[in-house]
Parts: C-alpha cells; structure tokens; sequence
C-alpha cells in the first residue's frame, strides 16, 4: 500500500511541479532577459483562470473558453507591457518592485469589482471527467494526467523554441548580455514585448488549466509568485532547464512533505512529537530547501554563464 | 524633469543613488537645522500631534499616528540596508515579529520589565540577524532577496506552530510592559512619547552611522564591492554589521508594536509585511533615511484616508503607486526635491 | 530642502485635522458599527454578515426599537493590527454604541480587549472562540452563532450515531483546526485512522485524497472554510470518492461555498444550527428577500447577523434607547426576539443556548443550491466552557 501511495503522491507532485514551471518559465525569461522583476507575473496567472472562467461560461465548453482565454490573456499581457512595463525597464529594481505591486492592487480588486469576492466554478470538461484506475484501488483523475500532459507538452515546444529558433537564439543571447544583443542590430524593444507577451501567456495558461481543479478567486496568484520566484532562484535565474528542475523538485518535496514529513519523523520520534514537529516543518521545507541550494550554489543550480 | 526615456546608456551610479551622498568634498555643509529640516518638521509634527488630537478622537488618532511611527521605526532600519548597502531584505518583518514574541511570550511567563523584554528583544534579533545574515550574504541581488525571503518564511511557521502562545490565532498580552514596576506605559500618552522619543533616537543613531566612515564603506560596496575590496576593506563585514544593526532595531519596532497593540500574531510576519516595509522605503525615496519616514507615514495614512473613501480603495492606492514609480525617481522625496 | 518639509508638513497636518473633523456631528441617537472580513479570500463571508445586518435593519426602517441607527461598516481586511486600528476607529472616531463582528477569532482576539476596555458592547456574529467561554467572559460580550467546538461535536456525534469505526480526519493548520479536531472526538468514541493538518490555504488536496484513499475509512470528517473547501469538494468529487467514503463536514459546504462547488457537494453532510428551508416563523421571508435583494441563498453568516440585528431591535426597545448600558445589557442577555433558528437563549457565558442539526446539500427548484435539515442532533445545547464563567453581579 505504501509504495503506491507514494507513487501517487509523485504523480500529484509532478502535476504541481508542472503548473509551477508554467509560470516559472515566463518570469525567469522576463527577468533574465529584461533584468526586469515582474511581481505582476502571479496576477496575470489570475487573470488567465478569469478569463477562461469567463469565456467557458460564455461558450459554455472548457475547451472553447481555454482557447479564447489565451490569446486574451496575451493581449492583457501585451496591453500591461505597452501601458506599464515599457517605461519601467531603465528604472532601478525597486522601482519595478514599487510599480508592480501597485498593479497587483489594483488588479486583485479588480476582478473582485468585476466578479465578486466568492471563489467561482469552472467545470471539468466532459471528456476529462473521472478517475482511471491507476493501481489496484487506486484512482487518479484523468483531469490531473491530462494537466501534466500539457505541460510537458509546452515544456517540450519551449525547449524546441528556445534551442532551435532565431527567436529563441535571441532570448538565450539577450538572458547572457542583452546590451550586446542590441548592439548588434536587433530591436531589442520587440525582443522583450515576445518575450513579456509569451511569459504572460503561459502563467495565462497556468492559470486557465487549474481553473476547474482549483477555485478562481481574487488574490489566487500571490502565494504562487512568491512560489515561483523560489523556482527560479533554485533553477538559476533565465534557466528555463534550471525553471523546469527547480518546478518539478519544488512540487515534488512540497507534496511528498506535506504527506510524509510525519511519517519519517516517527521512525526517530514518539508519535505525538513526530506528528507536531512534521506539521511544523511541512510548510518551511521548501524554503529550507531554497536557503540549502543558495548556501551551496549562491547563483542556482543552473546558474547562466555571463 | 520626467525622464522616463532615457535610454539604457545611462551610468547606473546616478539612477540610483540621490542626492545627498557625495556633496561634502566641495561646499561648506549648510548647518545642522537646514540639512535635518525635513527630519526636524516630521518630528516637531509627531511632537505636537497629541494636542491638535484633542479635537476629539484623539485615541483613534494618536494610535494611527504611533503605528505610524512604529513602522517608519521599521522602515528606517530597512532603509540602512537596502537604501545604503542595496541588501533588499525580503525578511525584515521576521525580525519586527521577534521582537513581538519576545515581549509576548515573557509576558506569557509574567515577566513584563520593559527593560528585560528590551534586552531579550535585542539580543535575539542580533543573534538570528548574526546567523542569517551570515548565510545571506553569501548570495546577490535578487538571490539575497529571496533567501532572506526564505528566513522570514521559517520564523513566520514556526510562530504559527507555536501552540502554547495562541499559534495563528496569536496571543493577547495581559498589559503593556512595565516600568520598575510601573505601569506607566498604559498611559497612551506616556507611551506616544516613548515611541517618538525611539524614532528620534534611531533617527540619528542611523544618520550618524550612516555619515561616518563605516557608512562611507558600506555606501562604496553597495557602489563596487571590487573596488572596496582592493582597497582593502572586507564588504562581507561591513555588510554583515549593517545588517544585524538593522536587524535590532527592526526587533526594536516589534517590540514597540506589540505593545502598542496588546497583541501579536503571526499575521505581523508574513511576506506581505516585509514586502510592505521594501514599499514604504521605495515609496518615500530609499536611501535618505527621511524618505523612509515619509514613506511608512503616506502608505498608513493613505490607506486609512483612502479606505474610508471606498471599500474598493486598492483601485486607487494600486495606481498611484505605479504613478510614483514611473513619474517620481527616488520616491515621494525626490519627486519633491525636483518640484522645488 | 526646507520648502519639501513645509509642503509635507502642511499635507500632514491638514491630513490630522479632516480626520479630526470628520466625526463633529455625532449627536445620533445610535450608531452601531460593523467589523467584518471584507477582503482578501474570505470577503464573501463577512459581504454575506454585512448584507444580512444592514437587510433587517433595513426592514426595521431604518430603526432599532424605535431608535433611529446609523451603521458604519469596516473591514477588518483578515488582519489583526489592521482590525484593531479599524476597530479603534470605530470606538474613538465614530463613537458607537456597539460593534458588531469579526468573522474570524483571530481578528476577535484582536478586538476583545479594546472595545471591553472602552465600555462599548461587543457582538460576534460568527466567531465564538472558547477563549471568551470559560474564566475570560465579559458582561459586555455576546456571541449570537455558537461556540466554536458545538458545530464539530454534532459531526463526532452523527459519526458515533451512525456506528462508523474507522474515521479520517483532515483540518487545516491553525487553532479553529486544531479545536475542530478536538471538538469532533469529544462525542465519536471510535478509531482516528489519522488526522492529517494540511497548510492553511492549501488549494490542492490531491496528497491527502490519495492518502484517504488508501486508508479506506468509514468517513471523513474535515474543516475547510472558505476557497480550501471549495478545492477539497470539487477535488473530493473529481477523485470519484464521494459516493464511496461519507463526507463529513463542518464550514466547508455552505451557502458560501455552494455557487463554486454546486453538483460536487450534492449530498454533502455539515453541522449548522439552521438551514434556509427551515421551519421557523419569519425564515421563509427573510430567505425570499435576500435572495431578492442579494441574487444570493443567504447563509449562516447571513442569518446570524441578520439575528443580531433583531436581537438589538428587542433590546433597544425593552431599554428604552441605549442611554443606559446596564439596562441594555440586560434587554440583550434575556434575548426576547424571534430567531430564525427557533430556540434561542443566552448561556452564563453569553454564548448561545440553541438546537443542533446535521444539514444535507441539495438544489433548489430555481437552480441555486443550499443546505438542507436532515435531522436534529443536540437539543437547547450549550457549551463546555460555561460552567467556567463567573460572571462579576
């Protein structure tokens, strides 16, 4: 029983991990590329899973609603970069910071105005519904399978672009030396609007894939950027190999903690002191994890050459 | 005057930096009273506060007023770090919550002497800013933010999980700390003072570690450690003192805190308090010490006045913030310096 | 440099005085102010407190026993010196004569000591922490929903009628958790096959679904207020375990909830002192006209403070104003008005002394879903703490 357990455990880490990558991917390009830090990345998560609230409301078909909340979400994306962003890339860090959280503010009361404060519903898709039987006795949900599908699908298009197109040859470049980038010609304006829109995307599409396993509800994406930012630090700031570890190592040891951080504690403690301490513990590893990695490797696991 | 599009040629070294750094070589310095001006009106304004109070709700009043300056307490011991050392602590509030649970769980053991709590405050502060700090500083730029951001995360679990003192639910105190036996700070009055007479104190304490040769060094490192380094002076400690210095006096500003209120939680930890503190700081203009005095004052007061306007009241205060970034370098402070 | 300080100075002074001003005329007759969680993740439970107070008020015209009222509303925003600023406000600025709130007992603990220390009247709709239960009751503190722990012991209780054996436990992190747990194994005598405390805000629950799975208990029991329990039922459902393991809960399916969960917590037990389609004079109308007025079912926080509302009306009216706070107190302590829940009394302790049922998830005929009564499970139930309350006179 316990190994499989823990087997299903890892499946539900790897779903986590993968959601994490999804928005990681977009801010550790932002930063590496435009040394820009986007605290706004976590709300545009948001944003994605209202819109395909919305459009899948409207439609009245998941699969309709995701496909108009994309390109919906990357016109916000674009939108906030023309409007706020563009103007913020010479500025100092904490200038960045300052604007920013401003616009996480205003956005979180924002979908509050529009669409209330209670959590909303997005349905899973008929054909997701259900549970396959994985093991004998055991169920996952096809939804979640499905989830870690996509990701992995988009993880593999991001390494294709990235590796093997101009584009992606200009992001590599400009996470190394942007200056010299646009010393070579390149406009380097349009580089960093690809780069934001596709990053606002893909936390859009985050956002939209955990619609209908978690609820939609104002203020949804903060505890997820903060989280987002530890993979980042952790894979190596404009690594998306580096994102795409820290993700799945972060999604995995949050998930198999949570579970299991008592359990292990029991084999050196009496139960009672195991179970307190464990419960003491499962929130904080992931961030004693982060404080380990940047004690050993102070620039990430996958810090990139510059 | 609005120079959003300067172009990313710009020498970073006069982004960042305002004004009052370098100046001294040249000019005679203008006395005391005019290069403290604004400090001085701050202060004389906090000193008279309790009578034009008197209108009326002066309770309501003075405690806004004493959060306030609590927290720009706070704010200016981040300022030290972030403004001079550009060390952009994302843990700060952990050491304002030390200083809370110090007073909270000595109350718990009934020892209220305020000079006892001090003590206990202040040492446990240096020590976990001694500890962490070591291991911080190993780290850059936004790693050090978030490895920072990783301590304050631990303190605030860890008061979560401490059952015995009310855990989330946070634990009320029986009083305010004592004096000799005296339970003088009960008076709002008496304790309305203790606090300006703190943030006064820490005030120039900063101004004055700040313009000494320590502060030069730790100025010249956050400009170019290399440099620093080979003219043959450790950034590493100097930085590590800045930061433990900062650490106290943030644990100062929790002490103060839960006092004020008769109550701490963990809610006083989170990483939105410490995110709060870094805004306050941008927000009044980093790295001039008033500016963080400034800055804790709008972001209270704003929220407050602003909250009474409309429930929906981040609407605005989002904006504004955005306004301020992009159209007032150097925060309130320097988007006033420029005006004049 | 010393132009910058005058600006300043001036922007702050003249900021003090309107603040100072604001409050000149408050010669009302009465004020009450309203304290709840209007932001962050749980804003729909205090909107929902809000619109059920200020919905009596408003059929009461405007009045309390003939009083005319003013209401000043203030969110607490989740957060404790933000509600004691708040709250402080409430007491020195608008000067009123009673507050009614929080949500949560975490913000109540905040508040507690400095409305008592100013003399006004405290009234918690929905938070009814055992802190304030026992030794450290006041005079001047009611609490009109329950006793924290009451609503989990009707789930031990059901769990110990129903002869379940084997049952798993899963509360969030925290105090309210922490009680939850307890309050549920003081009546169920059978084996906790485990009781796993997940993060407070956790949003995914697949690690403990697996883990309930494999455990196969007879029920689950949980406490997931607000978004947590929205994610645990659609998770619960997804997971195809609802109609294989009984779901037991407390605060985490409710009318709050209910417009996020809908299908998935179809059948759904929980533990409330009332339920929208109860029997009880004047309950009918009241869900009517906040579904009219709201485009919402109301829920418990809903009907609480819309009780509270009503509670005040008969005391104002029995005192004859609120000049004389003794005799207020004494109105609201005898408690003389038609609750939505039926029974209603005051305990020693100033917590209620109220019926109990299990509450079942359906759908209503226009769509909406709501709970309904299944069966009573404590009769006129007070809690354990009372006999600890020695009230001074």
């Amino acid at each position: 029983m316990y190994t499989t357990l823990i087997l299903v455990q890892t499946l539900n880490g790897l779903q986590f991990g993968i959601i994490l990558f999804l928005i990681a991917a977009g801010l550790t390009l932002v930063f590496g590329v435009m040394d820009f830090i986007n605290l706004a990345h976590g709300v545009q998560y948001m944003i994605g899973a209202y819109f395909a609230f919305a459009f899948t409301t409207w439609t009245g078909n998941f699969g309709l609603g995701l496909l108009l909340a994309l390109p919906t979400a990357l016109a916000f994306g674009l939108l906030l970069e023309a409007l706020v962003f563009r103007h913020l890339y010479d500025k100092d860090h904490l200038e960045q910071v300052l604007a920013t959280f401003g616009i996480i503010l205003f956005l979180n009361q924002g979908v509050k105005v529009i669409w209330g404060s209670s959590p909303l519903f997005v349905p899973v898709p008929d054909f997701l519904q259900g549970s396959i039987v994985l093991f004998e006795g055991f169920f996952y949900p096809v939804y979640r399978l499905a989830i870690i599908g996509a990701g992995l699908a988009v993880a593999a298009l991001l390494y294709v672009l990235v590796n093997y197109t101009r584009a992606g040859m200009l992001v590599r470049a400009g996470a190394t030396n942007a200056k010299m980038v646009a010393a070579l010609g390149v406009d380097i304006r349009r580089l960093f609007m690809i780069v934001f829109g596709f990053g606002a995307m893909l936390a859009g599409f985050a956002g939209a894939m955990v619609a209908p396993i978690l609820s939609v509800e104002p203020g949804m994406g903060d505890n997820l950027l903060i989280l987002a930012f530890v993979v980042i630090v952790i894979g190596g700031i404009g690594s998306i190999r580096g994102a795409f570890l820290a993700a799945l190592i972060i999604g995995l040891v949050d998930t198999l903690g949570r579970t299991f951080a008592g359990d292990v504690l029991r084999l050196f403690l009496e139960p009672g002191a195991a179970s307190t301490i464990g419960r003491a513990v499962a929130p904080m590893l992931i961030y004693i994890l982060m404080a380990a990695v940047l004690f050993f490797r102070p620039a990430g696991l996958f810090p990139v050459k510059r | 005057m609005l120079d959003t599009a300067s172009p990313a040629a710009k020498a970073p070294a006069t982004a960042t930096t305002p004004a009052d750094a370098p100046a001294a070589s040249a000019a005679p310095r203008p006395p005391l009273w005019r290069r403290e001006a604004l400090a001085l009106a701050l202060f004389a304004f906090f000193a008279v506060a309790p009578a034009i109070a008197q209108v009326g709700a002066e309770g309501y009043l003075l405690s806004l007023v004493i959060r306030a300056m609590i927290f720009a307490i706070a704010a200016l011991s981040l300022d030290l770090i972030l403004g001079y050392g550009a060390l952009v602590s994302f843990g700060h509030a952990a050491f304002v919550g030390i200083g809370c649970y110090a007073v909270g769980i000595l109350m718990a053991h009934a020892v209220p002497d305020i000079f006892v709590q001090l003590l206990v405050t202040l040492v446990a502060s240096a020590l976990f800013a001694f500890v962490t700090g070591a291991i911080s500083l190993r780290t850059k730029g936004v790693y050090f933010i978030m490895i920072t951001l990783a301590f304050g995360q631990m303190v605030y679990f860890l008061t979560t999980s401490l059952a015995p003192y009310g855990g989330d639910d946070g634990l009320t105190l029986p009083s305010r700390s004592t004096v000799l036996g005296t339970d003088v700070l009960e008076n709002d009055t008496v304790f309305y003072y203790l606090v300006l007479a703190c943030l006064v104190g820490v005030y120039a304490l900063l101004r004055a570690i700040v313009g000494s040769r320590f502060g030069r060094v730790l100025r010249g490192t956050k400009e170019n450690a290399v440099r620093m380094q080979a003219i043959g002076y450790d950034p590493y400690r100097y930085q590590l003192a800045a930061y433990v210095i900062a650490g106290m006096i943030a644990g100062l500003a929790g002490f103060l805190l839960a006092n004020q209120l008769e109550f701490v939680s963990p809610a006083f930890i989170s990483w939105q308090r410490s995110g709060e503190l870094i805004i306050m700081v941008v927000l009044g203009g980093m790295g001039t010490l008033t500016g963080a005095i400034v800055g804790a004052m709008s972001f209270l007061f704003l929220e407050e006045i602003l909250a009474r306007i409309t429930q929906d009241w981040k609407l605005i205060f989002g904006p504004l913030l955005v306004l301020v970034a992009l159209f007032a370098r150097g925060g309130i402070l320097g988007f006033f310096r420029r005006a004049k | 440099m010393t132009r910058i300080s005058k600006h300043l100075g001036l922007a702050a002074l003249g900021l003090l005085a309107t603040t100072a001003l604001t409050h000149a005329q408050d010669a009302d007759p009465m004020k009450v102010g309203v304290i709840v969680t209007l932001s962050g993740p749980a804003a729909s439970l205090g909107e929902q407190a809000r619109d059920g107070f200020q919905l009596a008020i408003e059929q009461l015209g405007g009045e309390l026993g003939g009083v005319p009222v003013e209401v000043v509303v203030a969110d607490d925003e989740q957060k404790p010196d933000v509600a004691l600023t708040r709250v402080n406000g409430l007491i020195e600025r608008e000067d009123v004569d009673v507050v009614v709130g929080p949500i949560f007992s975490n913000i109540l603990q905040a508040i507690h000591k400095p409305v008592m220390d100013a003399g006004r009247i405290l009234i918690s709709p929905n938070a009814g922490p055992s802190s304030y239960a026992g030794a450290e009751c006041n005079p001047n503190f009611f609490v009109t929903s329950y006793q924290n722990d009451q609503v989990h012991e009707v789930m031990g209780r059901v769990a110990q009628d129903r002869g379940y054996e084997r049952v798993f436990i899963m509360v969030p992190n925290y105090q309210a958790g922490r009680d939850s747990a307890a309050g549920f194994k003081r009546h169920f005598e059978g084996e906790i096959v485990d009781e796993v405390y997940t993060q407070l805000g956790q949003l995914d629950f697949s690690a403990e679904l697996a883990r309930i799975a494999a455990m196969q208990p007879d029920a689950v029991f949980t406490f997931m207020p607000g978004g947590m329990g929205v994610n645990l039922v659609r998770q619960y459902n997804q997971a195809g375990m609802k109609d294989r393991i009984p779901f037991l809960s407390a605060f985490t399916v409710d009318e709050s909830t209910l417009p996020a969960q809908q299908d998935a917590a179809l059948g759904m037990f929980g533990a409330m002192t009332w339920a929208p389609d109860m029997d009880t004079p004047g309950n009918a109308e009241f869900v009517d006209a906040y579904i009219a007025k709201y485009g919402k079912v109301p829920g418990s926080y809903a009907m609480q403070a819309y009780d509270t509302a009503m509670l005040l009306d008969s005391a104002v009216e029995a005192a004859g104003g609120v000049g004389d706070q003794a005799a207020l107190l004494e109105a609201i302590k005898a408690a003389d008005f038609q609750s939505l829940r039926g029974d209603f009394a005051f305990n020693d302790n100033q917590y209620p002394i109220q019926d109990f049922y299990l509450v079942e998830v359906a759908k209503r005929d226009d769509g909406m879903f709501q709970t309904q009564i299944v069966e009573q499970v404590f009769d006129d139930y007070g809690d354990v703490y009372a006999s600890e309350c020695k009230m001074g006179g």
